[in-house]
């Protein structure tokens, strides 16, 4: 499909999706982070066991990793753009998309393990 | 479909002397924070697990934090993080259509640079124990 005489659009909503994606899983980052600040600045003065206990509860390990899986997603979007921008040749774009998932897709599953394990 | 006039962006040569504005300064830290905290991700999550697994761990962190590079990158982090932050604060409120004129949103783009930097300094100080 053309809009006018020099724009081709193509596909689906046309990156709307993962416009708003990115935006939703800022606002999750942004409350986890600064929930995240307010709750270690009212346990200070902080040691092992007052860092762990924060995380030791399941809703702090569900809600740690909800915010950890919107990373994940903001970080592909916003890599994603990066790539799109600055890297021309399709073969090597292409590369590093399947690489940035791949990473990410480690670093969260790395993520799990950590908090699981508190 | 027709030939399209080929657009020439500038040289990467005249970004030196290419004065942005403000806003657009602090939209390309915006990408540039992200990217770094991108790759500085996995350090992030190794410090993450330092600092979890056990009372052995959160010492050798404690050591690791000792360095003076790692805190350089901490300090790295901190600002990153706080650019993003305030700078991806203030592009939520553009995309709701709020202070998208010249004056407003160069205004705004200020504001964010008076916060972050004194914050990201602040933290600079805490992280090598000035403070």
């Amino acid at each position: 499909m053309s809009v006018g005489a020099r724009r081709l659009v193509v596909g689906a909503h046309y990156g709307l999706r993962d416009w708003l994606v990115q935006r939703a899983t800022a606002v999750v980052l942004a409350v986890y982070a600064i929930a995240l600040a307010v709750v270690v600045a009212s346990s200070r003065p902080i040691d092992y066991d007052a860092w762990a206990s924060i995380f030791a509860p399941l809703g702090m390990k569900i809600a740690t990793l909800i915010a950890f899986v919107a990373l994940a997603y903001h970080a592909w979007i916003g890599m994603r753009d990066i790539w799109m921008d600055y890297v021309r040749p399709t073969l090597l774009r292409l590369l590093l998309d399947l690489a940035t998932i791949l990473w990410l897709a480690a670093c969260l599953l790395w993520a799990v393990q950590i908090l699981w394990r508190v | 479909m027709p030939q399209r006039r080929l657009i020439r962006n500038i040289s990467i040569t005249d970004l030196v002397r290419y004065r942005l504005p403000a806003p657009g300064v602090l939209s390309i830290l915006h990408r540039v924070s992200g990217a770094l905290m991108f790759v500085l991700l996995p350090v992030v999550l190794w410090l993450f697990d330092l600092s979890l697994r056990s009372q052995v761990s959160y010492r050798q962190l404690q050591q690791v934090a000792d360095g003076w590079l790692a805190k350089v990158v901490l300090v790295v982090l901190a600002w990153a993080l706080l650019h993003h932050l305030l700078a991806g604060v203030r592009h939520l409120a553009l995309d709701l259509d709020l202070g998208v004129d010249r004056v407003t949103s160069r205004r705004s783009a200020w504001i964010v640079f008076a916060v972050s930097v004194p914050l990201a300094a602040w933290a600079a100080l805490i992280i090598f124990g000035v403070l």
